[in-house]
């Protein structure tokens, strides 16, 4: 079997805003095709390892390469398609199409000075018809339902047709049948496309179910592997004194 | 009745007004949407203090003006991003600032003069040949940076954390749009004073995004009311012998109520 691209690797790691350091020497690799489950309690650091991931944070110590790049040299942004959390992204007064919102996306791969041209439109129109959302082209997004709006997201984290995939807490705004349909989707993406997943997420009952790895950050990393592994770990029934490790095993079994 | 047409101070009024008009419309849908309408109130104050200085020295009030006002919202953004406060508190800090500063230069130059409180409350009929030329250069300056910047401004504007991650840089786009805003605001000193200055920015673009969907649609439309409420000012003006910068700002206050108007007609449809 061939060997799998690193897509990220993770040196040593740490992060803050200013006051102290919210992540601490995390270490981590992450394959082509992996798809990883970013779990964690609040406060622990996901969403700012994210953000360094995505070049939004500075690191205070460690390296970290991105498609084997450091990311200090780092400009192909259009490898990565970024679905932020809902609630702290986006103006919802802003007029722009959904058809406009999507087109975002495509900037990642332009240079200045950045235009879109009628080319970059049929892949805006592709996308739209691949999630099944092209009856809401003309729609704003305060016209749009939760569901219908992280869909609108998601086209535009694919639009660009990036090999990794960074999702934080997709979930949060959707009701439970729009969150299965929407955990389905990444899942045939990762699974058709090879596209590489990682999200962040409290639900840890479901994530069993679709990601390959487990990664746990509780400010340091403190498990990153397969779930098997995570399962069968003592290390980690000691650590969740079982009751968590249970929740996440039921469901992946 | 078109006879007023003829006069030359009437056409540099409506050229000139029509181009300051369009720029306000574009970025103002911008600051707008960035919630940061009144920064056009802030900058305006400090042109007055900035006009105040060039009277004081003798110097052209545009030439003193633009590099103060673009140093005043750089400190906006700083203040902001630094000292960790909140946009409207910058801005009022650096507002009371300017206006304070056109007080005391003011005061020391021997008391308000004619000059100065010509850029209280404008007049685009009393526009020269030079500020014609002065205006048109800029405009144009403005419009070519917005269309280059485009993309940039409407990414970073929708959802600046996002814009980051696709290789915006969203200090830069504040930056531009900064200096842009700053540019645009000592134009518009001339049309409708410093008191009015904000609306020129706040009014075309609240009234296109109470009427349209799609962000070019709105820019569209907001220009052509903006562009529409200079020429029926200024004929306005002219004809009742009103003061032109209020008379432009009130057109703009009134398509804004109709807009208001047809939406709540709509709603009830």
């Amino acid at each position: 079997m061939a060997t799998e691209e690193t897509i990220i690797k993770v040196d040593n790691l740490s992060a803050g805003y200013g006051q102290g350091e919210v992540i601490k020497n995390v270490a981590f690799s992450i394959l082509q095709g992996d798809y990883v489950g970013l779990a964690g309690p609040n406060g622990a650091g996901k969403s700012t390892l994210v953000k360094v991931l995505l070049g939004l944070v500075p690191p205070s110590t460690g390296t970290i390469s991105l498609f084997g790049t450091p990311i200090s040299k780092f400009k192909d942004w259009g490898l990565i398609g970024y679905l932020p959390q809902k609630t702290n992204t986006f103006n919802p007064l802003f007029p722009a199409s959904v058809r406009e919102v999507i087109s975002l996306g495509l900037l990642s791969k332009k240079s200045f000075p950045k235009s879109l041209d009628r080319s970059d439109m049929n892949l805006v129109d592709e996308i739209m018809a691949r999630l099944g959302i092209t009856d809401l082209a003309g729609n704003t997004m305060s016209e749009l339902s939760g569901g219908q709006q992280q869909k609108v997201f998601l086209a535009r984290a694919l639009v660009a047709k990036p090999r990794l995939l960074v999702l934080d807490e997709p979930s949060t705004a959707l009701d439970p049948q729009s969150r299965a349909s929407f955990y389905d989707m990444v899942k045939s993406l990762n699974d058709n496309e090879r596209i590489t997943v990682i999200m962040i997420t409290h639900d840890t009952g479901n994530i069993g179910e679709h990601a390959l790895k487990l990664m746990y950050m509780d400010v340091e990393l403190v498990f990153f592997g397969t779930f098997d592994e995570f399962c069968r770990s003592d290390r980690m029934n000691e650590y969740f004194g079982g009751y968590y490790q249970h929740i996440i095993c039921h469901r992946h079994r | 009745m078109l006879a007023f047409l003829n006069l030359s101070f009437v056409q540099r009024a409506f050229v000139a007004g029509s181009f300051i008009a369009a720029l306000c419309a574009v970025l103002g849908l911008f600051l707008v949407l960035r919630r940061m309408s009144m920064i056009g109130d802030g900058l305006s104050h400090v042109s007055f203090g900035a006009i105040a200085l060039g009277l004081l020295f003798g110097v052209y009030p545009y030439y003193a003006a633009v590099p103060i006002v673009i140093l005043a919202s750089f400190m906006i953004l700083a203040i902001t991003e630094k000292a960790k406060l909140f946009g409207d508190a910058a801005i009022g800090i650096v507002s009371a600032v300017g206006i304070s500063m056109g007080v005391v230069l003011a005061s020391i130059s021997g008391g308000f003069n004619v000059d100065l409180m010509s850029y209280l409350f404008g007049n685009i009929l009393t526009i020269s040949r030079m500020e014609l030329i002065i205006s048109i250069a800029l405009s144009i300056l403005v419009f070519v940076v917005v269309f280059i910047f485009y993309y940039d401004l409407f990414s970073s504007t929708f959802d600046p954390e996002y814009a980051n991650t696709t290789g915006i840089s969203t200090d830069l786009v504040n930056r531009i749009l900064a200096v842009l805003t700053s540019i645009v605001v000592v134009l518009s000193v001339k049309m409708v004073g410093v008191m009015l200055v904000s609306a020129l920015l706040i009014l075309p673009a609240v009234t296109s995004l109470t009427l349209v969907k799609g962000f070019r649609s709105a820019m569209i439309v907001s220009v052509a009311l903006a562009v529409a409420s200079v020429v029926l000012g200024i004929t306005a003006s002219y004809f009742l012998d009103l003061p032109s910068g209020a008379t432009i700002v009130l057109f703009n206050a009134a398509f804004f109520g109709l807009a208001i108007l047809e939406k709540g007609l709509t709603y009830k449809k």
